[in-house]
């Protein structure tokens, strides 16, 4: 007997072997977002773009730990509030990476629960997808607001599982279903992820894969809890596609009743 | 002559080119992109745009972030 292959994980035209996609912030110091994101095995890997510090020392630059020759990078618009900062952060991070047009694309709705601003969002990805960029999209788990910007041609629907940050898992793991089943381009669970069950979680509901960041980050040992990530990833994947069992009310013995030496 | 960089009023005493600002910060040969007034600049074309007075200058690049 040999197992099926999966599909490939395609995202705007390219195939990965990894379905996790990891962020670079919150991390001690560079050794440890580089160690980090490779033991995590990311192939996608996000960073934000800010303003340079004027007048301080220029210490070493995150694109020399993560390699643009190594990994597919993915600027996000984290911290834009108006769909025309997310806009200008895009352009210049594709300025910034010599005219790689695959972003993330997130507008925030306030600062204390950093919830993705819809209304902003989809004008956002308007004139994103206007002006050529292959948009993933961080947004709310309402499947009406995802198949929408799916309509509107986003490459990729990132629902969250819960606040950005939060580490509160998958809150409305029905919806994420729903997202799911009625989306043709890859799904993706965006923030809440706290530890490796919740990643898993997200893959047995059939998402494409999982983007996370503090839960690595954060851990005591980030490390083995990118290592964790990984294998929680592969292993929601392989329960998904293996389907699970029914569920049944009572228990159901797994050793035959005949033959006990009691009878 | 001041143009506003990153959002702080800067002085420029001397007329300058975009490329001769990010020599003056210390960003040569860095990775950074450069927005004026709203308008990518195209890293082709740094050297041959000038800056003027009241120009909003942004210099960035990347950091970590999720």
């Amino acid at each position: 007997m040999t197992l099926h292959t999966d599909t490939p994980f395609t995202i705007a035209g390219r195939d990965f072997s990894s379905r996790l996609l990891v962020g670079t912030g919150k991390y001690k110091d560079f050794d440890e977002t580089g160690a980090a994101i490779a033991e995590s095995g990311a192939e996608i890997v996000t960073f934000a773009v800010r303003r340079t510090n004027l007048g301080q020392e220029d210490g070493p630059n995150l694109l020399d730990v993560i390699s643009p020759s190594r990994y597919t990078l993915l600027p996000n618009t984290a911290g834009c509030y108006t769909a025309k900062d997310a806009v200008r952060t895009c352009r210049l991070a594709r300025e910034l990476l010599d005219g790689h047009n695959l972003v993330k694309l997130e507008v925030l709705g306030d600062e204390t629960t950093l919830y993705p601003n819809v209304v902003e969002t989809l004008k956002a990805a308007e004139t994103l997808l206007a002006d050529g960029f292959d948009v993933m999209v961080y947004t709310s788990d309402d499947p009406i607001v995802a198949r929408e910007l799916e309509a509107m041609g986003c490459c990729a629907i990132m629902p969250l599982g819960s606040l950005i940050g939060s580490g509160h898992g998958i809150q409305n793991p029905h919806n994420v279903r729903l997202i799911v089943e009625q989306s043709r381009v890859p799904v993706l669970v965006d923030a809440g992820i706290g530890t490796a069950s919740d990643a898993a979680m997200a893959m047995e509901l059939g998402c494409d894969g999982v983007l996370l960041n503090t839960a690595i980050a954060h851990a005591r040992e980030p490390l083995r809890m990118a290592r964790a990530m990984k294998r929680a990833v592969e292993a929601g994947r392989d329960a998904f596609l293996a389907g699970r069992m029914p569920r049944r009310q009572n228990a159901d013995p797994s050793s035959p009743f005949a033959g006990r030496i009691n009878g | 002559m001041h143009i506003q960089l990153n959002g702080e009023p800067y002085p420029l005493d001397a007329e300058l080119t975009a490329a001769d600002l990010i020599e003056r910060l210390g960003l040569a040969g860095r990775r950074v992109a450069v927005e004026i007034n709203e308008e990518i600049v195209p890293r082709s074309q740094l050297a041959t745009t000038r800056l003027s007075q009241g120009d909003q200058v942004e210099v960035v690049h990347a950091i970590g972030g999720g």
